[in-house]
């Protein structure tokens, strides 16, 4: 096909250098200190305020944390979310003029288990970021992704949102001034996680063979990804905190608006990577850095001493193609090297989404992925991608049926991608009730989360609270299929 | 040890299915293959018995596979189609001769009609006239302008029902994560959709039956299959954005095959939000093809063309629309600005 077939002659702008000793744009004074883009050179005070004041703005704007609300706020010890830490503070404080009226909470997850780190280093990290919350005031909590292990099914069933006294934000405004500004229980809670709880060896290992039963690093990492959501949503949930703020910059979310688009997640993007987030149904996820770049925090962070603590992930010291995300990371910052607008433009495409059938809490858990708790985007319809690779795949295979197919299963166990034999525990995974246990599982998992399933060796290693839902769905869906007949409509009683 | 076809179990597999993996035999690839292509025919319902198809032939990998399993289907299936390809010469010397060569062969061996238009009977005006006029560092807009309306223009004068190209799984991948790239929501929306309706006079509708179809197997189908094609690599260079979108693809297939198939799959399932603004489509005054404007792109191309005023299409001019329709003479100032040229 002829490539210039398609309209597509604009030029692509590129990076021009800043011309030296710049006025700053917004006080025409002060000589511009920092140089956030072309055009946009602010001296070192007016860049301290524009960046709080979008902060604020940006919660002032969407209106969705209410004031005495308690927020929970997700920290990696990275630049991004220690950025936002140090904005909640500045918020919070007593003399900002303008003063955040939410009641802040800290949690940090420990993946050092996952990663195979040794426990001393383990340890170093999360004394030295303990020594960073105390000093903020605010209660935190700081928990090892062992914990995922322990979490109950409920984890996978969104719950209703609580209901808001009055309902609505400037009801909420009226609650709290009347109750005289101190919102629900002031700030006598006590610090948890001080010395986190001890981790047994035993969960460890059981982390890293579960971890470890995912064959290539993209699964991993999104694997990784479900379980920290899991603990945080969890923690969140138990400890009342009825938002959960996370820390990605716009950066990050361009980076995850493509990674998601390429691990077949279009259907998830706008809950992926939009402002709020409420499958979890009564723990919203906020992310209020999204409009800052990640240069901009570094500068921030740089010229006003916010410290971050350096934490290895799954990423590090990996070459370009060792994942999807590696990739698409490395993808995107060269791209945005060369054109600086890449970040932003991509960004923006991504306000443009929202989530496939409107209201993310509408759907049923019959209808939830059991993974990541989003809409169920498996129809197969006619003429999809989907139903395509089904096809592909069914006439592929044996047309001379061998053995016959475990009733009512999607299940392609062993798929060609991954031959029985190869992987540790694989090779009777035909025979036995694997096969079966596995493509009841993929029957209940989005799109994207089939592809991450299908790139584990087994199923036996995740977290007893999957399974265990999984479980709980077969039974129900055969209870009404039992009584169907007897059932007037479609209308499935969930609560 | 010689692997056995996963499908067949009896014969020696020949190839790893990109798509899917499996290895298979030679006879079943074939089958898989073509029936993969029926069955989204079928399904996406691409096409009505009586119908007059124009296959786009450019005598490239994806247009002969296409018009091969088109004329095969065609029979294996009854469609009762009347299949023709439909082939572009734009006028470069040396760069459409090969490949038109190749599409002729092809008219023999499949026996299926060829129609050949020319840009100069389209446009009265060749690629190289044009060359010769606007100077190499501009010729890709008109190149593109052009071609995009060629076959749409051809389609008309043969009166054609359909036209099908040879799309690929690649391709609408690549396309989707081009749009996210440039940030355009109304390609976005556009791209993934596997035929578009008529949408004026002079568009005549479009599909695409290779959709999900991926490249690398398209081209061990005509590599097994012995099929002659020409590798018709455009020689204006690609557009930046598909240029860094096309090696993303790649490095992301070799890092998951499904890839492709997982971001078709995600472009399916994008949903925007009410109330963005999508650009309003009108028609073009003077030839009726879709435009956003008074007169399409290659409207003013050509008239820039034949007043001498090569730059009229190529900067945005909006503005001098109304004076042209109205055949107005343009000031000095204006003429004298759309004359230069960088060559
Ligand atoms: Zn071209
Ligand atoms: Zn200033
Ligand atoms: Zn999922
Ligand atoms: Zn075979
Ligand atoms: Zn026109």
């Amino acid at each position: 096909m002829c490539q210039v077939e398609e309209e597509y002659h604009e030029q692509l702008e590129r990076v021009d250098t800043p011309s030296a000793s710049k006025k700053c744009v917004k006080c025409k004074e002060e000589l511009a200190a920092v140089v956030i883009r072309a055009g946009d050179s602010y001296c070192r005070n007016c860049f301290r305020e524009s960046f709080i004041h979008k902060f604020r703005a940006m919660l002032g704007k969407t209106r969705v944390i209410f004031p005495g609300e308690k927020v929970l706020l997700a920290v990696s010890g990275g630049p991004s979310s220690c950025s936002m830490l140090s904005q909640v503070q500045e918020g919070v404080s007593q003399n900002a003029h303008k003063k955040l009226r939410f009641l802040p909470g800290i949690v940090y997850i420990d993946e050092g288990g996952a990663l195979g780190q040794r426990k001393e280093m383990r340890q170093k990290a999360t004394s030295e970021l303990c020594d960073m919350f105390r000093s903020t005031g605010f209660p935190f909590y700081i928990l090892p992704l062992e914990q995922v292990l322990d979490l109950p099914g409920s984890v996978l069933t969104p719950s209703p949102p609580s209901d808001q006294p009055g309902s609505g934000y400037k009801a909420a405004v009226d609650l709290f001034l009347q109750s005289g500004g101190s919102g629900s229980d002031g700030k006598a809670e006590e610090q948890e996680g001080v010395s986190p709880p001890a981790v047994q060896e035993s969960h460890t290992r059981l982390l890293q063979q579960l971890i470890g039963s995912a064959q290539t690093l993209t699964a991993k990492q999104d694997l990784l990804n479900t379980l920290r959501q899991h603990l945080l949503v969890h923690t969140a949930r138990t400890r009342g905190y009825s938002k959960l703020m996370l820390g990605d910059s716009c950066t990050r979310l361009a980076v995850k608006l493509l990674t998601s688009i390429s691990l077949g997640r279009g259907a998830q993007l706008a809950q992926d990577t939009g402002f709020s987030d409420c499958r979890y149904g009564d723990v919203t996820v906020v992310r209020p850095m999204r409009e800052y770049s990640a240069k901009e925090i570094a500068y921030y962070n740089h010229m006003f001493k916010i410290p971050s603590v350096v934490v290895p992930n799954l990423d590090t010291k990996t070459p370009d193609k060792a994942s999807i995300q590696r990739l698409t990371q490395s993808f995107v910052t060269k791209l945005q090297a060369d054109f600086p607008s890449t970040v932003s433009t991509i960004y923006r495409t991504g306000e443009k989404l929202q989530t496939a059938g409107g209201s993310s809490s509408a759907a049923e858990d019959a209808e939830r992925c059991v993974l990541c708790v989003c809409g169920l985007d498996t129809a197969a319809e006619e003429a999809s991608a989907l139903q395509a690779t089904l096809i592909s795949e069914q006439l592929s295979r044996s047309s001379v049926s061998v053995k016959p197919e475990p009733p009512s299963t999607v299940g392609q166990c062993c798929s060609s991608e991954r031959p029985c034999g190869g992987a540790e525990g694989a090779s009777d995974c035909c025979r036995s009730s694997r096969d079966h246990e596995a493509a009841e599982l993929r029957s209940l998992l989005c799109y994207s989360c089939r592809r991450t399933v299908r790139d584990m060796s087994s199923v036996t290693h995740l977290p007893q609270y999957v399974l265990s839902e999984v479980q709980r769905r077969q039974n129900r869906s055969a209870m009404k299929e039992q009584i169907s007949e007897f059932l007037l409509d479609d209308a499935d009683e969930n609560d | 040890m010689p692997v056995l076809c996963s499908s067949c179990s009896e014969k020696r597999a020949v190839l790893k299915r990109p798509k899917t993996g499996h290895s298979l035999c030679k006879a079943c690839f074939f089958w898989a293959f073509e029936e993969e292509v029926h069955r989204t025919i079928v399904a996406a319902k691409l096409f009505r018995p009586g119908e007059t198809v124009g296959v786009a032939a450019s005598g490239g990998k994806d247009s002969t596979v296409l018009a091969h399993v088109m004329k095969l289907l065609n029979e294996r299936h009854s469609y009762g189609l009347e299949l023709m390809l439909i082939s572009v010469d734009e006028g470069i010397t040396g760069y459409r001769d090969d490949s038109l060569e190749t599409v002729k062969r092809n008219q023999q061996q499949y026996e299926l009609p060829l129609k050949i238009v020319s840009y100069e009977e389209l446009y009265g005006w060749t690629m190289d006239a044009i060359v010769k006029q606007v100077g190499l560092k501009n010729n890709c807009t008109f190149c593109g302008v052009f071609r995009r309306q060629a076959l749409d223009r051809g389609a008309v004068m043969l009166k054609v029902d359909k036209i099908c190209t040879g799309h690929n799984a690649d391709d609408v991948a690549e396309t989707v994560l081009m749009n996210i790239l440039r940030g355009d929501i109304a390609r976005l929306r556009r791209c993934t959709a596997i035929s578009t309706a008529s949408e004026g006079d002079g568009v005549v509708p479009r599909c695409k039956p290779l959709k999900y179809a991926y490249e690398k197997e398209i081209v061990l189908y005509a590599y097994f299959k012995k099929l002659d094609y020409f590798s018709t690599e455009c020689i204006y260079s690609p557009n930046a954005y598909r240029g860094y979108a096309r090696t993303f693809l790649k490095d992301l297939e070799s890092i998951r095959p499904s890839s492709i198939m997982d971001i078709i799959h995600s472009g399916e399932n994008l949903s925007f939000r009410e109330g963005v603004k999508m650009p309003v489509q009108g028609t073009c005054s003077r030839c009726g093809y879709i435009s956003s404007q008074a007169l399409c792109k290659s409207c003013v191309l050509l008239e820039g063309l034949n007043r001498g005023l090569p730059k009229l299409g190529i900067g945005k001019h909006h503005r001098l629309h109304e004076k042209i329709l109205s055949q107005q003479p343009l000031t000095e100032r204006e003429e004298r600005k759309l004359k230069s040229v960088d060559f």
